[in-house]
């Protein structure tokens, strides 16, 4: 324990680091005009910046791009507060009060409350990450094979059984990620396969390119379809608004307090900031004594989904540094560039890259705060950003998408495995297929399909192996848990003789 | 495809019968995820389960999903939702179509010529703004690109012709 607060303060001192603070601060403004534009998220963001950072340093790198991500969670306020246009999924909710909130014109305050809870909530996973991420990591050290494969398999169940999407939708997009991540060079016996005698199919499907399409193409097209006109609120942000309202926000420190906990639950197992902000609001509509003015601009509306949202999407780190299991697609995306650095993501991480695991650490404390002044004081200059036209827009992120995507492998192929990802992208999601699981598969299918075919081997092929101990029979039944989560509740509220509490779509 | 016409009166094709489209998509990409493992084997080998093993099983989970899906769609009664409206499709394809022309220019012409074009051509038929404007963000957008990837980052992209006769 005192020897981890010793590796966090050494490293604050890489953080601050001049070169390492001017990445992070790059990395925030960049991230913020990731989040505030449509059709450009944190995920496929750092997807086609992380060429830029091929030649750096693993540690550099990975604080320019998770401040990108920081960035992008709290650029997804500003536009759903001021245009009542989410710019990422995550912030689907802080509309429902933000925007009436800046209709009757107070904008600002809504602003520095969806600020200033993203941070609380943030601060918070942070914190969890830094007392449990090395506890569950030298935990997982002693995991083999089959503890491995669990671990996946439990990750992998959490998004069927938690996703509101129809169970088999999410099973077959993921699946689907799993058969396309198989195809290429088998990792075991070394052999070629699925690839039909196609040599651009010899590397397989690359995630990242799967990310900048599936998430930016495919989000393009959906702008254009819904033919997006942006019509803003005025953005007033000053000191005194600032301060008024932090005078305010300590009241809802209980609030808060379930929120980040959502968050940090709902981030831990993969499903991610959407739905932990989502449950957090409902929660709070249903508990608050104000609960039946929710949607007409309650404070407590935007504080709820944001500070949930940020702890989700910042508790999502901790599976991705203490097991390899990336918690959301951005984490994914985190986790293939440590690959591209040369770094074996998995628990070893925190006894082997000291340095690394403690700078990101470090660098999660300083970016959050970092950040939180940057929104405040930037804020009509991000929404600004907005008034481009989307004709402009759109083709200047589509070059940024292709650009992205050649330099992933310098093939140009790719770019076109880009543009047919943008389509399926487009068509999957308006047919509610859920992408991330999807992303995710392709991701760890090596490494899952690994763990797999170890276990077996050990085993002479018996399914068995994976109730061979008690903690890999704990890790599997909480995977069957979560897998049939929905069978389960259903069958318990009809034993209670209680209808279900339906969420609030 | 079936046209269905929804309340606000735009006509387009149903939801369900894209539903059906998407479905029957991954089922057709599931056959050669099985077809291509058993070619390499599905068995067990000298090193254990052969390379075809697990994209096979993943293959015939996506299938079976693929043959639910399907089945509730078509046992659920039309909801008369549409998917998207003519025009809108026709937006989305005015996307698809410069985008896909653009990547078929790049390996040609190279990423920053096939990029201005595209600014162009979308700044120009979208936006409707005049040339100068057009020509104006046509060319500093992949300029700037270039000073950023080749000459700070050192990320070389795709050239053509004209990078050629400027001597990169």
């Amino acid at each position: 324990m005192l020897e981890d607060i010793g590796n966090l303060f050494h490293g604050f001192a890489v953080v601050a680091q001049p070169f390492n603070l001017a990445l992070m601060v790059l990395g925030i403004v960049l991230g913020v005009i990731v989040g505030v534009l449509p059709g450009l998220g944190g995920a496929n963001g750092i997807a086609i910046l992380l060429p830029l950072t091929f030649s750096m340093s693993p540690t550099s790198a990975i604080i320019m791009l998770s401040c990108i991500y920081w960035g992008a969670l709290f650029g997804g306020a500003i536009t759903s507060i001021l245009f009542n246009i989410p710019g990422e999924p995550w912030s689907v909710a802080t509309t429902f009060d933000g925007y009436p909130m800046a209709q009757k014109g107070k904008a600002g305050e809504a602003l520095t409350a969806a600020f200033t809870s993203s941070f609380v909530g943030a601060l918070f996973a942070v914190i969890v990450i830094t007392l449990v991420a090395p506890l569950v990591a030298s935990f997982a050290l002693r995991f083999g094979p089959p503890e491995v494969f669990s671990v996946y398999f439990l990750a992998f169940c959490s998004f069927v059984g938690l996703s509101k999407e129809p169970p088999f939708k999410t099973i077959a997009s993921m699946m689907l990620g799993f058969a396309l991540g198989a195809v290429g060079l088998d990792q075991v016996t070394g052999q070629l396969r699925l690839t039909f005698g196609f040599p651009q199919m010899l590397n397989g499907f690359d995630f990242l390119i799967a990310v900048i399409g599936l998430f930016g193409i495919g989000e393009i097209l959906l702008t254009m379809e819904e033919g997006l006109s942006f019509r803003g609120k005025l953005a007033k942000l000053n000191l005194t608004v600032v301060l008024q309202t932090w005078r305010e926000l300590p009241r809802y420190w209980l609030l808060s307090l379930r929120s980040c906990l959502i968050g940090c639950w709902m981030g831990i197992s993969p499903a991610g900031a959407t739905p932990a902000s989502f449950m957090s609001y409902g929660i709070a509509k249903r508990i608050s004594k104000r609960g039946h003015l929710f949607g007409t601009g309650e404070i407590e509306g935007v504080v709820a989904p944001e500070t949930a949202a940020h702890a989700a999407g910042t508790s999502a780190l901790l599976p991705m540094i203490s097991l390899g299991v990336p918690g959301s697609p951005t984490a994914a995306v985190l986790l293939g560039g440590l690959l591209i650095w040369g770094l074996q993501p998995g628990p070893l991480l925190f006894t082997e890259q000291k340095d690394f695991v403690w700078g990101l650490i470090a660098s999660m404390y300083m970016g959050n705060i970092v950040g939180l002044i940057i929104v405040l004081t930037c804020v009509p200059l991000f929404a600004a950003i907005l008034k481009i036209p989307f004709s402009v827009i759109a083709p200047i992120i589509m070059v940024f998408c292709a650009i992205g995507a050649y330099s992933v492998h310098n093939s140009t192929f790719d770019v076109v495995m880009m543009v047919v990802f943008g389509i399926a992208g487009y068509f999957m999601k308006k047919t509610n297929y859920p992408l991330a699981p999807m992303v995710l598969a392709i991701v760890l299918g090596d490494k899952a399909e690994e763990a797999f075919r170890q276990s077996l081997l050990a085993s002479q092929g018996g399914l068995s192996v994976f109730w061979s101990n008690g903690l890999v029979s704990v890790i599997m039944l909480l995977g069957l848990i979560a897998l049939f989560w929905t069978v389960i509740q259903n069958t318990w509220m009809k034993l209670r003789g209680t209808k279900g509490l339906r969420p609030a779509e | 495809m079936n046209e269905t016409v929804n309340e606000t009166g735009g006509a387009g094709p149903s939801h369900r019968s894209v539903e059906i489209g998407v479905a029957v998509a991954m089922a057709i990409l599931a056959l050669i995820g099985i077809y291509g493992s058993t070619k390499v084997g599905i068995g067990w080998g000298a090193e254990g389960p052969r390379a075809g093993f697990f994209p096979f099983y993943v293959s015939l989970i996506v299938l079976i999903s693929c043959v639910i899906n399907l089945a509730t769609i078509i046992m659920a009664s039309s909801s008369g939702k549409i998917f998207a409206e003519w025009g809108q499709l026709r937006q989305v394809f005015s996307v698809i179509v410069p985008v896909a022309i653009y990547v078929a220019l790049v390996p040609y012409i190279g990423m920053y010529v096939s990029s201005a074009l595209l600014i162009a051509v979308f700044m120009r038929w979208f936006g409707r703004y005049n040339w100068l404007t057009v020509a104006a963000i046509a060319i500093i957008v992949p300029v700037v690109t270039f000073i950023t990837f080749e000459i700070w980052f050192l990320v070389p992209l795709p050239k053509g012709p004209l990078e050629v006769w400027l001597g990169y």
